[in-house]
C-alpha cells in the first residue's frame, strides 16, 4: 500500500533521510520509532507529498504520489487521514466543525448525516462534551484526540498518526492505542503510527521500524523487534524498562 | 501549487554583486510567486465564491477588515484634512483665496490621500494580521492539514480575504475622503474664516468622475496587493515563531513600498 524507495531528502543542507526503502501491505500497520530528530515525522510527511524526496520515490498503492500534482495528488491525498504531531486544527472553527470541515467542504452531504457522523467520530475518541468548544480551550491531550476525530472523519484508507499519545496521560494513551487498533482491525486501515513510545508501539503495530540518523535501522515484527541484537534499538528498549522480552511476550 | 514552502539555506554571498544579484533574483522570484497566487485566486472567484459558506466568509472578513477599521480611517482622514486645510489655507490667505481650500482638500483627498492613507492603515493593521495568521498556521501545521484534505488554502483562505478587501479598500477609500473633507470644513469654518457652504461649493465645484474612479481603482489596486502580499508572505513562513514574526514585518514593508510604487503608475497613466 506504501511504498518507499530508496528515497533520500536533505533540508537545509543536511540529509535527514538516508536511502530509505520499506513497505506497508495494504491493512497492515508499521509503527515507526526513533529519538527525536531521527526523521520519523519527515518520512510521515513524505507520504503525503508535504515533502517531496530528492532521490528515490514514494508509491501509495501503485501511485507514485512523489511525482503527482494538482488534482492527481488531491485524488491520492483523499485516501489519507493524518494525525498530525501538533494536531492542526483550525482554531477559529469549534471541535466539532473541525471534524466537520473536510466533510463540508468535499463532500456533498447532507447537514443530518454530516452532523450524526460528527457525533459518532466525537464518541468514539470521547469528545461528546467538548463539542462547541475552541481548541484553545483544549489540553493537549483533547487536541490529539479531535485531530484523530478529524483524521477519521472521511472513513480514510490509509491513517498516519504522528505521535498520537505523547502528551497523553497512560490510561488516556492506552485507549488511543486500542482505539487505533480497532480502527484497523475493523475498518481495514492500513495505518502508520510513529511515536516515542516503545509500549504503544509494540501493541499498534503489526511491525516496527526504528529510525536513527534519516536510517532504518531495524524493521521487523514486535516480538523480534524485543529481542533484537541490534545496539541502538537495545538502548531503546532499556530506556523504556522493556528489558525482559519474555515478560512481554506473555502480557501478550 | 505547494504553498508551503521547504526553508532554504544559500552560502553567504561573497562579494557585493553577488548580494545584489541575489537581492534582484529573490525580488523577481517573490513578485512571480505572488502574482501566481493571485491569478489561482482569482480563477478560484467564479466557481466557489457564490456558495452560501463563502459568501458567509467573505461577509466576515469584510466585517474585520473593513468595518473594525471604520474608527482609525475616520480619525486619520479628518486630521489629514484638517492639515491639508490648514497648510493651503495658510498659503492662499496671501491672495486672498482662502476660499479654494474646499477645492484643495477635495482634490487631494479623492485623488491621492484617500486611496494612499487607507493603503497604508489597511497593510499596517489588516494586512499584518493576514501575515501574522497565515504565518501561525503553517508553523502548526494548519495549512498541510488543509493540504493534506484537499481543502485548497487559496479558496479557503485567500480567496475571501481577497473579495473582501477588493471591496473594502475602494470604499473605506471613499469614506476617508468624505471625512477629510468634513475635517477641511471644519478648520476652514474655525480658523480660516471661510464659509461652510462657500467651503461646499467650491469642494465639488472641480471634481470629475475621473478623480472618484481613479481614486477607487487606485484603492481597489491596494487592497488586492495588500491581501496578495500578506497571504504569500505568511505562508512562506519558515522558522516558527521568529518566522512569523519576520513575515509579517516584511509584508508590512513590502506592501507599503508596493503601494506607493503601483500608486505613482496609476497616477502617471491616467493623469499625463
Ligand atoms: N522544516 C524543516 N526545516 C529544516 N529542518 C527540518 C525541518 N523539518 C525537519 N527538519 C530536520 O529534519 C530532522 C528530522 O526531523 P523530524 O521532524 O522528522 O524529527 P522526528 O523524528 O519527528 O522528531 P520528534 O520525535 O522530535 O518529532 C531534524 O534534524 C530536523 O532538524
Ligand atoms: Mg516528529
Amino acid at each position: 500500500m506504501i511504498r518507499f524507495d530508496r528515497v533520500s531528502k536533505s533540508l537545509l543542507g543536511r540529509l535527514v533521510l538516508n536511502d530509505v526503502s520499506f513497505e506497508v501491505a495494504k491493512g497492515a500497520s508499521l509503527a515507526i520509532v526513533g529519538p527525536s530528530g531521527a526523521g520519523k515525522s519527515v518520512t510521515l510527511k513524505h507520504m503525503i507529498c508535504l515533502l517531496r524526496p530528492d532521490v528515490g520515490s514514494v508509491e501509495i498503492g501503485g501511485d507514485a504520489i512523489s511525482e503527482a500534482r494538482g488534482s492527481e495528488l488531491d485524488r491520492i491525498r483523499r485516501r489519507f487521514g493524518v494525525l498530525f504531531q501538533s494536531s492542526a486544527l483550525l482554531e477559529w472553527l469549534t471541535v466539532a466543525e473541525n471534524v466537520a470541515l473536510p466533510l463540508r467542504e468535499k463532500t456533498a452531504m447532507s447537514e443530518e448525516d454530516i452532523i450524526s457522523t460528527v457525533n459518532e467520530r466525537l464518541r468514539l475518541v470521547g469528545l461528546e462534551e467538548d463539542r462547541e468548544k475552541h481548541p484553545s480551550e483544549l489540553s493537549g491531550g483533547m487536541k490529539k484526540r479531535a485531530g484523530l476525530a478529524r483524521a477519521l472523519a472521511e472513513d480514510p484508507e490509509i491513517v498516519l498518526y504522528d505521535e498520537p499519545t505523547s502528551g497523553l496521560d497512560p490510561v488516556s494513551a492506552r485507549s488511543i492505542d486500542n482505539l487505533i487498533n480497532t480502527t484497523r482491525k475493523d475498518l481495514g486501515v492500513t495505518s502508520v503510527v510513529v511515536t516515542h513510545d516503545l509500549h504503544s508501539a509494540l501493541s499498534v503495530g503489526t511491525s516496527i521500524a526504528m529510525i536513527y540518523r534519516g536510517a532504518i535501522v531495524e524493521m521487523c515484527s514486535p516480538s523480534e523487534f524485543v529481542r533484537s541484537e541490534n545496539d541502538i534499538v537495545q538502548q531503546f528498549l532499556k530506556a523504556q524498562y522493556i528489558t525482559d522480552s519474555g515478560a512481554w511476550e506473555i502480557k501478550q | 501549487m505547494n504553498l508551503t514552502r521547504e526553508p532554504e539555506s544559500y552560502p553567504r554571498p561573497q562579494n557585493v554583486p553577488a548580494w545584489l544579484g541575489r537581492k534582484v533574483i529573490f525580488l523577481a522570484r517573490g513578485m512571480g510567486r505572488a502574482l501566481m497566487l493571485l491569478a489561482s485566486a482569482v480563477r478560484t472567484i467564479f466557481p466557489h465564491a457564490f456558495t452560501v459558506r463563502a459568501r458567509r466568509e467573505i461577509g466576515n472578513q469584510m466585517y474585520i477588515g473593513g468595518i473594525m477599521s471604520l474608527g482609525v480611517v475616520t480619525v486619520v482622514a479628518l486630521f489629514t484634512g484638517m492639515i491639508l486645510a490648514l497648510q493651503t489655507g495658510i498659503e492662499l490667505r496671501r491672495f486672498g483665496q482662502e476660499v479654494f481650500i474646499g477645492s484643495a482638500v477635495m482634490m487631494s483627498m479623492l485623488r491621492e490621500m484617500g486611496p494612499f492613507m487607507s493603503g497604508i492603515i489597511l497593510a499596517a493593521s489588516v494586512g499584518a494580521s493576514i501575515a501574522a495568521q497565515m504565518g501561525t498556521m503553517v508553523v502548526s501545521e494548519e495549512i498541510a492539514a488543509l493540504e493534506v484534505m484537499s481543502i485548497s488554502p487559496v479558496r479557503f483562505l485567500v480567496m475571501p480575504r481577497l473579495v473582501a478587501m477588493a471591496i473594502m479598500t475602494p470604499l473605506l477609500s471613499l469614506y476617508g475622503c468624505l471625512m477629510g473633507v468634513l475635517g477641511g470644513g471644519i478648520v476652514g469654518e474655525t480658523q480660516l474664516g471661510v464659509a461652510w457652504a462657500a467651503y461646499i461649493q467650491n469642494s465639488t465645484r472641480f471634481v470629475g468622475v475621473k478623480d472618484v474612479y481613479v481614486g477607487m481603482l487606485k484603492a481597489f489596486v491596494f487592497g488586492i496587493i495588500i491581501v496578495i502580499v500578506a497571504c504569500h508572505e505568511g505562508f512562506g513562513t519558515t522558522n516558527g515563531a521568529v518566522g512569523v514574526g519576520n513575515s509579517t514585518r516584511r509584508s508590512v514593508v513590502i506592501s507599503f513600498l508596493a503601494i506607493l510604487i503601483s500608486g505613482f503608475f496609476i497616477t502617471r497613466f491616467f493623469y499625463v
